[in-house]
């Protein structure tokens, strides 16, 4: 160790000045970003091969896969993408958010080697056992199904390796304010980060839990644990991980709307209490997959499915308009002030990171949170349970959402972090397009096809003779707009691979740039920071999202008031 | 740092990182996985007349 | 700035349009976390949880004293779905308790409701957990070995009803199914 302080602005600590922005990279963190981005966007392209054959057996005019690789291949897929592809690309995030916005070093290169190590000896195990046929118990896994014990390690070391990560973090945070490399708060980047790295503790906790007892279990050591009492906990890793993931994302809204459009928040304190609500509030929503359970009763289901009084949607529905709202502030100032909707046209549609932020932002808000808090009521979940909806739903927060909010962040991660810029840069400018237009049209096959009671995780819907015309036609969509998302994966895995090793290098320069709105005549920066009614075309849009939101909200109580009287 | 102004409580809340931790581990632990666990652990024998 | 760290005090409260949206927002929010409870009481359709442990060995026990008891036909399963079989009709009691049971690939037994009894309907597994999901209507339960799952369940709407299964269990899990039939 050349240095003992952790702030880049001490002599001795291995850092660079960034090219582009000024900013200090710290070379640790920097390596690791680099290897778990890798690591993550080799589980993308593994995953969503798996998408394609499982999109082409659903459509089931195609019916591609035979009934045991169909189920194989669908633990695959969730493993691939949910867990695999997600936490690498978090934990590349969580190592930037605590080291470059506060100046800081990473805390350990040697924690970091061994969490890597174990969160990709971990995917190596699970990936291979799956394939080799002896883990066909879906991503969940549910007791009593049982896997080889390789299955249950593999996950067992990824959640500890990422824990190892989140405790970098954590440590970093703290030898950064130790040694002073910043003063102040920490930016709502990091913020947002620290929330996300919060809600991976009780994930991975959880996670801890559940996982020990049913290794042990198939190793023939301990009885078998309770379905129930897995599902609680199971759910407490399965639905809290994707918690990390709206975390992360709003984060990832933040970063590139101020790396592209040079947003600020517009009240600091909203938007922080905002991922406060989360911190303290969204993983109570794990209760979402256990609203038709047995074993636990009415109250728990109400008060935990509803985020203790839907605060946690409350959080939702801020950034929601803060980050538009921001975006606003920011093309008003730089001049573009016509009409209520002016700004919009205006902005860098064709500039891929600007545009997968702004459909992962419609998509994940309008498609997936009010069908996910829908679909989380506790009643109306007796006409959604287990059928197409719940992953028509998913696909469009995790998939619509986050995953293309981290694409649309590996444009500009690729260039300042590897320092090399785009190859086919017109390519990568439909990516996004081709991406979320994909994922849109299988959400909504997904959607419809549930709705007509098709269930999830099923090869076959003919056998059972009560399907009709409809629910063909929208598996048929469903396929269609898993082709489409499919290729638009394909591109964005070629275009970064191909950059990785083809991409002109960035030394010391400024990256190619993707496009940013410039600043009219009549600009003025921070003119206004102190208008507090600057932003009417958000007012607008999102008063037609609360709209969106109450018509398909009571739409489905309508649904539910239709069928058979239960309780 | 005697000079500097004065800082609101609640922002003074949403920079102690330490307690938003212990805080968002605690809240769901109890109101999700214990309450969830006790009313498992509850169930009653069934009767089958 | 959103990268910086913030210096001075940052601290101020909503304001203007964001305060307004604030407002929309927490109403919004008021409004769904008072339909869960609304419908809890005044509601038709909710799921309670009520359920009771239970050894899979005794419900299948139970289940067949059930059957002994009031069977009335054979329902013959259908040549499309081979795995099915054939299952014996029962038809329980006008507002009495009905058993089923969900195993690898069947729900055992088919049922014959009353339109507009009430009955309880025990379910429970017997080997890995399953989805009881009733179709065409589209009401869904999960079931599960070790817990007897009552709902308390009246039929509004005459005609011959599948349930598929809907929670995975293994390779014959599409075609697992089961029948209701309300007269």
């Amino acid at each position: 160790m050349s240095s003992p302080s952790h702030s880049l602005a001490d002599p001795g600590t291995p850092g660079r000045k960034c090219g582009t922005t000024g900013l200090g990279v710290c070379l640790d963190a920097q390596r690791f970003i680099k290897l778990n981005a890798v690591c993550g966007i080799v589980f993308l392209l593994l995953g969503g091969i798996a998408a394609l054959l499982l999109a082409l057996t659903r459509w089931q005019t195609i019916h591609l896969l035979p009934v045991d690789w169909f189920y194989r291949i669908l633990t695959f897929h969730g493993i691939n993408m949910l867990i695999l592809w997600i936490l690498f690309f978090e934990v590349a995030i969580l190592y930037f958010a605590c080291t470059t916005p506060l100046n800081a070093r990473l805390f350990s290169r040697k924690v970091a080697w061994v969490s890597f190590g174990m969160m990709l000896t971990g995917a190596v195990m699970v990936d291979y056992i799956i394939l080799a046929g002896q883990a066909d118990v879906m991503m969940t896994s549910y007791l009593p199904l049982v896997a080889h014990p390789l299955f249950y390690l593999g996950i067992i070391l990824v959640a500890v390796g990422t824990l190892v990560a989140v405790f970098n973090y954590f440590a970093t945070l703290y030898v950064a304010k130790r040694d002073k490399s910043y003063t102040g708060s920490v930016p709502i980047v990091t913020f947002g980060a620290t929330a996300a790295a919060i809600i991976a503790v009780v994930t991975l906790l959880h996670g801890a839990v559940v996982m020990v007892p049913t290794f042990t279990y198939s190793m023939g050591w301990t009885p078998q644990p309770d379905p129930a009492w897995y599902r609680l906990i199971w759910w407490g890793l399965g639905h809290q991980s994707q918690q990390v993931n709206v975390c992360a994302m709003v984060s990832v809204w933040y970063l590139l709307t101020h790396i592209v459009l040079g947003s600020r928040p517009i009240n600091e304190a909203v938007c922080r209490t905002a991922f406060v609500l989360y911190i303290l509030f969204i993983n109570l929503a794990s209760a979402h997959h256990l609203l038709v359970d047995p074993g636990v009763g009415a109250t728990w289901k109400i008060w935990n499915t509803s985020y203790a009084m839907y605060l946690a949607v409350l959080a939702s529905m801020v950034h929601g308009f803060t980050v538009p709202a921001g975006a606003e502030i920011a093309m008003r100032e730089k001049g573009y002030t016509s009409g209520i909707f002016g700004w919009v046209t205006a902005l860098p549609w064709k500039n891929p990171a600007f545009s997968g932020t702004a459909l992962s932002l419609v998509i994940f808000g309008f498609l997936g949170g009010i069908t996910g808090v829908t679909l989380g009521t506790q009643q109306i979940n007796i006409i959604a349970h287990n059928t197409l909806r719940i992953p028509g739903h998913f696909h469009v927060t995790v998939v619509g959402g986050t995953s293309l909010a981290f694409m649309a962040l590996a444009y500009y991660v690729i260039p300042l972090i590897f320092q090399r810029d785009f190859i086919f840069r017109g390519v990568a400018r439909v990516q996004p397009w081709i991406f979320g237009i994909g994922i849109t049209l299988l959400s909504f096959g997904m959607s419809f096809a549930g709705s007509m009671g098709v269930s999830r995780r099923s090869w076959d819907i003919d056998a059972q003779g009560v399907y009709g015309p409809a629910a063909h036609l929208w598996l048929g969509v469903l396929g269609i707009g898993g082709v489409l998302a499919f290729l638009g994966l394909l591109i964005f895995v070629l275009l970064c691979v191909g950059t990785l090793f083809f991409g002109p290098k960035i030394q010391d320069r400024a990256m190619a740039d993707w496009g940013t709105p410039p600043a009219l005549a009549g600009s003025s920066p921070g003119s206004l920071a102190h208008d507090h009614y600057a932003t009417k075309g958000t007012m607008v849009l999102t008063l037609v999202f609360l709209a969106c939101f109450a018509v398909y909200y009571f739409a489905n109580w309508k649904a539910l008031a239709d069928v058979w009287p239960v309780r | 740092m005697n000079n500097e102004p004065k800082k609101h409580p609640w922002q003074k809340l949403l920079d102690n990182t330490w307690l938003l931790l212990a805080l968002g581990v605690l809240i769901p632990v109890l109101s999700y996985t214990v309450w969830g666990w006790i009313e498992l652990v509850l169930t009653k024998p069934a009767l089958l007349p | 700035m959103s990268l910086r760290p913030l210096t001075a005090p940052w601290f101020h409260g909503p304001a203007g349009h964001e305060k307004i949206w604030l407002g929309c927002a927490i109403l919004w929010c008021f409004v769904m976390s008072l339909m869960m409870p609304y419908w809890h009481f005044r509601g038709k359709q909710n799921s309670t949880g009520e359920a009771y442990s239970v050894k899979p060995a005794d419900f299948l026990a139970r289940t067949e004293k059930f059957v002994a008891a009031n069977r009335v036909g054979t329902f013959k399963g259908p040549a499309s779905n081979p795995m099915l079989g054939d299952l014996p009709l029962v038809e329980p009691p006008a507002g009495g308790d009905a058993y089923l049971v969900g195993r690898m690939w069947q729900w055992y037994p088919a049922l014959r409701l009353r339109l507009g009894e009430t009955y309880r309907l025990h379910m429970s597994a017997l080997d890995l957990q399953h989805g009881f999901s009733l179709q065409p209507l589209n009401m869904n339960f999960q079931v599960l070995p070790g817990y007897d799952h009552v709902l308390t369940i009246t039929p509004t709407s005459k005609g011959e009803f599948t349930i598929v299964c809907n929670e995975f269990c293994g390779v014959g899990h599409s075609n697992m199914s089961g029948k209701i039939f309300v007269e």
